[in-house]
């Protein structure tokens, strides 16, 4: 077989794709999602040094926790742009990791007290 | 929020379904490390407040400071889209510039960490002094780890970039280096909380 038919045998064995896909955030928007995480940062670290009850202080601090990881998802790692094949992917282990772990620490009373 | 972003001209090999592979491959690469640290967290948070001796979290953390660490590596996301954004454009030079810019801050938080953890062992708390110790230093030393595994990523791209293996129409090879690079700053967005935040009752 010559060189070249080889060649364009393997080339056409990997077709490449190219169009155009989903839209990204801009440069601003990542500068404003930036600016909203550092503000609830500031307002975390803000609010550890108040002296608040642990029934209080935890839920906000789980709030806030939870506002920044859904930005960084959605924005940064684009979940929210992309296909929704990709957070599904992410999703099983991200839902099945919180709930193994949840069952675990509950099951050796880790929140008691 | 307005959504003047900018559409995405990417090129993979055909895939059934029409997706990249090596996306799909570093979602599920991700997915699976959510149980690693799911793990790790999970003991440190079993383990909290059981150390029968000293040090305790309380005695040895300095959330100032950790909060600025948090603040560098929050930084570093913004600038890894940035590069993102840059070479999906075709800015490449610009692209470099971000790409340099968050392998520094990400320098300066694992610098930052190795102070830490300095100070620590300092004011006596080894990895087996006590149940505090073993848990926070392998539950953060793993994290540090993959930021500085992270780091060697981005300055391989900054390598790759000079000869032609990043380009505008090769921009996954970025892609994927930052989402492996926004979840190392996800994962410490849940450690600062549990770990540095959240009073352990003493």
């Amino acid at each position: 077989m010559e060189e070249a038919e080889v060649r364009e045998q393997a080339a056409s064995a990997r077709p490449t794709v190219r169009g155009r896909t989903a839209r990204h955030p801009s440069p601003k928007e990542y500068i404003r999602i930036a600016v909203v995480l550092a503000v609830i940062t500031g307002l975390e670290v803000a609010i550890y040094y108040m002296d608040l009850p642990r029934g209080i202080l935890i839920p906000f601090l789980f709030l806030f926790s939870g506002i920044k990881f859904t930005l960084v998802v959605l924005w940064y790692m684009h979940l929210k742009f992309d296909s929704r094949t990709y957070a599904r992917f992410f999703m099983i282990g991200f839902a099945g990791a919180m709930t193994l772990y949840l069952v675990v620490l509950l099951t050796f009373r880790a929140f008691a007290g | 929020m307005a959504l003047a972003g900018h559409a995405v001209e990417s090129e993979h090999e055909a895939t059934s379904t029409g997706l990249p592979n090596t996306k799909l491959a570093m979602w599920l690469f991700l997915a699976s490390d959510c149980l690693l640290f799911g793990a790790l967290i999970s003991s440190y948070v079993l383990y909290r407040g059981a150390s029968v001796t000293g040090p305790y979290p309380g005695e040895v953390f300095d959330i100032p400071y950790t909060s600025v660490s948090s603040f560098v590596l929050l930084a570093s996301s913004l600038t890894m889209v940035l590069a993102l954004a840059s070479v999906q454009r075709g800015e490449l030079g610009r692209a470099r510039v971000w790409l340099l810019a968050t392998a520094l801050l990400g320098m300066t938080f694992v610098g930052g960490q190795v102070y830490e953890f300095t100070t620590f062992y300092r004011d006596g708390l080894t990895l087996s002094k006590n149940l505090f110790g073993t848990t926070f230093y392998v539950l953060t030393g793993f994290h540090g780890t993959h930021v500085a595994i992270g780091i060697l990523m981005l300055l391989t791209l900054v390598a790759m970039s000079f000869v032609g293996m990043v380009t505008q129409r090769n921009s996954i090879a970025v892609e994927l280096v930052g989402l492996y690079w926004h979840f190392v700053d996800i994962v410490w967005i849940v450690i600062f909380t549990v770990v540095y935040l959240i009073p352990t009752g003493t």
